[in-house]
């Protein structure tokens, strides 16, 4: 069913809250190397989407597989395939009792046992790339959102995931910071990174973006490459939300 | 006028006066009312007294119920966690019947007072139960090298059986109360960063153990502090069922020299001495551990 390229199939996923249904018959497929933006209104279920594929929440119907490995109960070494999917959160949910360094080492220190020697050294490269290793021996409460945001990323990378999924990474961050970190996000793509974003930065869509997907109330409402998406919407509800996020 | 760069304003005298007149009338009271002649000459002889065999001074009743007191603290607050781990295992069980039932527990003991229930479980319980475990038995078999260690950590060898009562006693007391502590602690640590570990690919203990608990442990610091106080005081309680501690000796002294101004207000003076003490320390302690929380 799944070549060697395809990474996440999600057929026919069902999630409730109780008797709230937040997910309607999901069928996604991403590649190896794809990005995926994800965008809709609030409470569209986006969120609830991206966390179900590293089983943060679990979905009740449908089939999930990361790597051709189905998500369900049954699925064992759960806490192994995390590590080959990161996630950036909107509120960073960085470790405050942790420096940034020891933030970015807990993971390849207790998870894949490396060194500390090596996990630093690892650490500190990634804190490079995403231009903070100045940063390394403060605590997460001494740095600027737009800084916690990209220790929050280096984090993430640090266990070299195959996958990244990030949750509205910008929302809760001030204007003048936000670019500083989709620029990180930028590079990423650049570098070859699968990535499903959450996210409403239309501008940074357009330049990294695959496939665009438009959720309303549970369901995948629109789903195509972004130059059709964004100049020619087939549905009436994607015209709308567009004229208005586009509109300011 | 300005103290430590804060200005006093006519309030602050107001109040001042206030406090200074409050406390001369009841003074004025106590002398030309209740006409109460103070003697403290008997006091220091029931805090050290001279020891003609040895030819020292030596702690007597007061000092003695102190230690007990302490004694009882630190065992109380020991067994009471010990308690606790068996508690939130049972609370955070995936079965019915241990969370139904840590529940219960925690919720009978905080909705009675402490007396009806010490009573209760002192006569009820304590008194049938302490003598099964055989201690008394025990004791009269040690050694004389284990006898000195036991009675100093348990108080004198023929008070062991009734010490444990008080301990056991409030132990059960104070479980319920640092459960609750404990419990609110782990639940402020929000959901957020349980999701962060696991989605670093830790283990759901590995969670626990690295990213909420030494979370958790930073915010319960300050009120199990607080409650490790309350405990001081509140085991002054035992005295009600027999367990000789300070407020118990304070009370015979009392009764027995007739002197009740003097003695409370040196036990009351005790018991402060070792509680702002400990608040103190306890104070330091929390300013290291705070330095970095959000
Ligand atoms: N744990 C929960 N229990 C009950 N309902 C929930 C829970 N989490 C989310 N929901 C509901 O599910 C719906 C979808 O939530 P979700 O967070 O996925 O939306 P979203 O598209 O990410 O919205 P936003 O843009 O506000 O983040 C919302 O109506 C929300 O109220
Ligand atoms: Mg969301």
């Amino acid at each position: 069913m799944t070549d060697s390229e395809t990474m996440i199939v999600m057929s026919g996923v069902n999630k409730w809250y109780d008797d709230f249904h937040v997910l309607k018959d999901i069928n996604l497929s991403v590649r190896q190397g794809e990005r995926v933006v994800v965008c809709g209104p609030s409470g569209s279920g986006k969120s609830t989407l991206i966390r179900c594929i590293n089983r943060l929440e679990e979905h009740q119907a449908g089939s999930i597989t990361f790597k051709g490995i189905e998500l369900d109960e049954d699925t064992k070494n759960i806490a192994e395939i995390r590590t080959e999917i990161g996630m950036v959160f909107q509120q960073f949910n960085l470790f405050p009792h942790l420096s940034v360094l020891d933030n970015c080492t807990l993971g390849p220190i207790k998870v894949r046992n490396a060194s500390r020697a090596d996990a630093e050294a690892l650490a500190m490269e990634y804190l490079e790339r995403v231009q903070i290793p100045d940063q390394a021996d403060k605590y997460p409460s001494q740095l600027s959102g737009g800084q916690q945001q990209r220790a929050a990323i280096a984090r993430s990378l640090c266990m070299k995931p195959e996958v990244m999924l990030f949750d509205e990474p910008t929302s809760s961050l001030d204007p003048e910071m936000i670019k500083e970190v989709l620029d990180v996000m930028v590079d990423l793509a650049e570098s070859g990174m699968t990535m499903i974003c959450v996210t409403h930065e239309m501008g940074f869509a357009r330049t990294v973006a695959d496939t665009m997907i438009f959720m309303d109330e549970g369901r995948i409402v629109e789903e195509g490459p972004p130059e059709g998406f964004f100049n020619a919407p087939k549905s009436e509800r994607t015209k709308l939300f567009l004229s208005q996020i586009l509109s300011h | 006028m300005t103290i430590r760069g804060q200005k006093l304003t006519l309030i602050d005298f107001v109040i001042f006066a206030c406090v200074v007149a409050a406390i001369g009338y009841v003074a004025y009271r106590v002398e030309n009312v209740l006409i109460y002649k103070w003697d403290w000459s008997a006091i220091p002889s029931y805090l050290f007294r001279w020891d003609e065999a040895t030819g020292s001074l030596i702690p007597n009743l007061l000092i003695k119920g102190l230690v007990t007191t302490i004694r009882i603290t630190f065992w109380t607050m020991l067994v009471a966690s010990i308690i606790d781990v068996v508690l939130g295992i049972a609370r955070t069980s995936s079965r019915l019947f241990p969370r139904l039932v840590s529940w219960a527990y925690v919720e009978f003991i905080r909705n009675i007072p402490p007396v009806p229930f010490l009573f209760l479980f002192y006569f009820f319980i304590a008194s049938q139960v302490m003598p099964l475990l055989g201690i008394d038995d025990a004791i009269r078999d040690m050694s004389p090298g284990t006898k000195v260690v036991a009675e100093l950590l348990f108080g004198p060898a023929n008070l062991i059986s009734n010490f444990a009562s008080g301990v056991v006693s409030l132990s059960m007391m104070a479980a319920a109360y640092i459960a609750e502590i404990v419990r609110a602690g782990v639940l402020a640590v929000p959901k957020g960063q349980l999701e962060a570990g696991h989605s670093i690919g830790l283990s759901h203990l590995q969670s626990m153990r690295y990213i909420v608990l030494p979370q958790a442990v930073a915010r319960v610091v300050p009120p199990l502090a607080g409650q490790f106080i309350t405990l001081i005081k509140d085991s002054s309680l035992v005295a009600l069922i027999s367990i000789q501690e300070l407020s118990f000796l304070a009370m015979e002294i009392a009764i027995s020299e007739q002197r009740f101004f003097e003695v409370w207000i040196v036990t009351g003076a005790m018991y402060f001495v070792v509680c702002y003490s400990c608040a103190l320390v306890f104070g330091r302690l929390e300013r290291r551990i705070g330095v970095h929380r959000r």
